[in-house]
């Protein structure tokens, strides 16, 4: 129908796009990675000083540890939250259905920053929850872990990233047939056994998807920390973005986003499989 | 409003009833689906619902395997109330429409499904799962995904799932209208000999009133939400007690007449009838009339004049549309070749049988 020429044409805006924006960037992170900085001055110089230093620092595998750490909290959190939300609106909800979906579209209206600010106004030592709790008599003082500490920042992200989880979920049970629950239930089960033994397996790939999108976007997050984590919840992101600003060092840098991005695509290519293991089998 | 207080059916024909729908109304919303309707259903026999869509076949095969609740009245199984169990509760199993076997597990456990849930003594459920597939003629499938399957392959899982719990009652909905003539004509024969072979109660839901003959001891013809006429399938299409039955179940010819004095009337057709006085419908089956040439007809016989309008032939019949001075007939001969302008005709008054309109 279309000539291979206005093929070939047609392809080249788009292919130009991924390279100049996508591959090009990759490609310049990844040289610098294998250069670096003398006298306060990026050398082109090949050398593996970079690789060795995240290796033999313990440092950067403090920090990775904790924003796995965060970053898995962040993802159990928001399934642990999400999942009921969805399976109630699947399965329970019929005429607010409509409506409960929008409640939960709505704050990914809301900028991210601005949601970052609201928790920072709710969780400070002056803010909304410690007032609360004092005028309860519930504490004395302020209660000063609630903001710039890991905590806050979990809290923070699990709000923002929970209607990730929720999207991917809900579309799957949407998918589950009904007359399965009804061929289940026939057959003697009820309602609990039905939802460990089809409800849930079915789900599985919508489960992964959600649990991805968490893991993965927090994983590469440095807004929430910086608005409330404080200078203890410090994130791999967060050193990334010091070291091609204030402390200089963009080899460095380039070596640790290699690092998270070659990590991020393995993580996606595991998910995949498992995804494709489970979708309807 | 379903009573607080009921009891068990006591009447003696009710005795061998294995199910008993008494008084069921069903409403969603402003439709009424179900009026007031009550039915039996013997123990061991193969019953059918036979109706249009939207006769309420289905939502009553619904209401028994638990799916839905009643507006109104009770279903009360083998003396104990059954509308009031959830249905992982009732002995009763469901064949279904779309098979829904379960996507993410093979044939072997999709049919032990039921077994596992209810806890059945697990030394025995791989024999039993065997025996069901073995039922079937399945049995070579039992590692494969249902994905794999064809529909006819499915719909056999489907009721091998169903079967291997021994339920007291088997519901059909519409299991064979998704597979293609011939394989549907073989289930059919495959369905009925099951039944015979196993002596469980089926409950069969169609709107395709050949089959529907073809495989029960007793059809239900519902309508709107009512039951039209229950009887043997023999019985039904020599008795149809109503124009609708008679329509439905068989093809035949309305004739509208005027019953005076022990005749019947309609159009040039006379004939003597046991009717009352007054304007009577009835039911006259196309095969019933026959060639005036070909037959001897006794005595008694209606004869007429009619001119071929139309000759469908069907293989070891012809289907033909007779006029008959402005009166339409449908006629059914056996197969004799092409046939044209006017022919007598003949029946027995016997066969125009009077129903209600």
């Amino acid at each position: 129908m279309y000539s291979r020429a206005y093929k070939t044409i047609v392809s080249v805006p788009p292919l130009l796009w991924v390279g100049l924006f996508l591959l090009v960037p990759y490609g310049l992170m990844l040289a610098h990675s294998f250069w670096l900085v003398r006298d306060g001055v990026i050398v082109h110089e090949w050398n593996l000083q970079n690789y060795a230093t995240l290796l033999r620092n313990p440092v950067y595998a403090e920090v990775l540890l904790r924003t796995a750490r965060i970053a898995a909290s962040v993802t159990i959190l928001s399934l642990l939250l999400g999942y009921p939300l969805a399976y109630y609106m699947s399965f329970h909800a019929t005429v607010r259905k409509d409506l409960l979906y929008q409640l939960v579209i709505v704050p990914l209206w809301v900028s991210y920053l601005v949601r970052g600010y609201a928790w920072k106004t709710i969780l400070g030592s002056d803010g909304v929850l410690n007032g609360f709790l004092q005028y309860l008599h519930l504490t004395k003082e302020p209660v000063s872990f609630f903001l710039y500490s890991p905590f806050a920042v979990i809290l923070t992200l699990t709000h923002i990233y929970t209607p990730f989880v929720f999207l991917p979920l809900y579309a799957s049970l949407e998918h589950i047939p009904r007359d399965l629950i009804e061929a289940s239930h026939d057959l003697g089960a009820n309602p609990r056994a039905t939802f460990f033994r089809i409800i849930l397996p079915l789900s599985i790939p919508g489960l992964l998807a959600g649990a991805t999108f968490a893991f993965v976007l927090t994983l590469g997050d440095f807004l929430g920390p910086l608005l409330v984590g404080g200078p203890s919840s410090i994130m791999i992101a967060n050193m990334v973005q010091s070291l091609f600003g204030t402390a200089y060092d963009w080899p460095l840098g380039a070596a640790i986003a290699v690092c998270i991005l070659l990590f991020t695509i393995a993580l996606l290519f595991a998910t995949e499989r498992l995804e494709k293991r489970w979708a309807f089998r | 409003m379903n009573s607080a207080v009921s009891s068990p059916p006591v009447s003696s024909a009710a005795a061998a009833a294995l199910l008993e729908v008494r008084n069921i109304a069903k409403r969603f919303g402003t439709r009424e689906v179900l009026k007031d309707l009550s039915l039996q259903i013997a123990e061991g026999e193969f019953l059918t619902l036979l109706g249009e869509s939207g006769s309420g076949k289905t939502t009553l095969l619904r209401l028994i395997a638990g799916f839905e609740q009643p507006t109104s009245g009770e279903i009360w199984m083998n003396g104990a109330r059954l509308d009031t169990l959830p249905p992982y509760r009732r002995r009763v199993n469901t064949v279904f429409q779309h098979y829904a076997l379960f996507p993410h597990l093979s044939v072997a456990d999709n049919v032990g499904y039921g077994l596992r849930v209810t806890s059945a003594p697990a030394a025995e459920i791989p024999a039993r799962v065997d025996a069901a597939l073995r039922m079937v003629k399945m049995q070579e499938y039992a590692k494969a995904r249902p994905s794999r399957l064809s529909g006819g392959q499915q719909q056999r899982v489907a009721l091998a799932r169903a079967l291997v719990n021994r339920p007291q009652l088997l519901l059909l909905d519409e299991p064979l209208s998704a597979l293609d003539a011939n394989l549907r004509k073989q289930m059919q024969g495959e369905l009925k000999s099951l039944q015979r072979e196993v002596g469980i109660t089926f409950l069969f839901v169609t709107h395709d009133q050949e089959e529907a003959m073809a495989l029960s001891d007793r059809i239900a013809l519902l309508r709107d939400g009512a039951l039209e006429q229950v009887d043997s399938p023999r019985e039904i299409y020599a008795h149809p007690a109503s124009s609708y039955t008679a329509q439905f179940i068989g093809q035949t010819n309305l004739l509208r007449g005027e019953v005076h004095e022990g005749v019947a009337t309609s159009g040039v057709l006379r004939w003597p009838t046991a009717a009352a006085n007054g304007v009577k419908v009835f039911s006259l089956r196309p095969e019933c009339i026959q060639l005036a040439a070909e037959t001897a007809p006794g005595a008694k016989a209606v004869r007429f004049r009619a001119q071929i309008r139309q000759q469908i032939f069907s293989g070891s019949v012809e289907q033909l549309e007779v006029d008959c001075s402005g009166q339409v007939l449908r006629v059914r001969i056996p197969a004799r070749g092409v046939l044209t302008g006017e022919h007598e005709f003949v029946f027995h008054p016997g066969d125009a049988i009077p129903v209600r309109e």
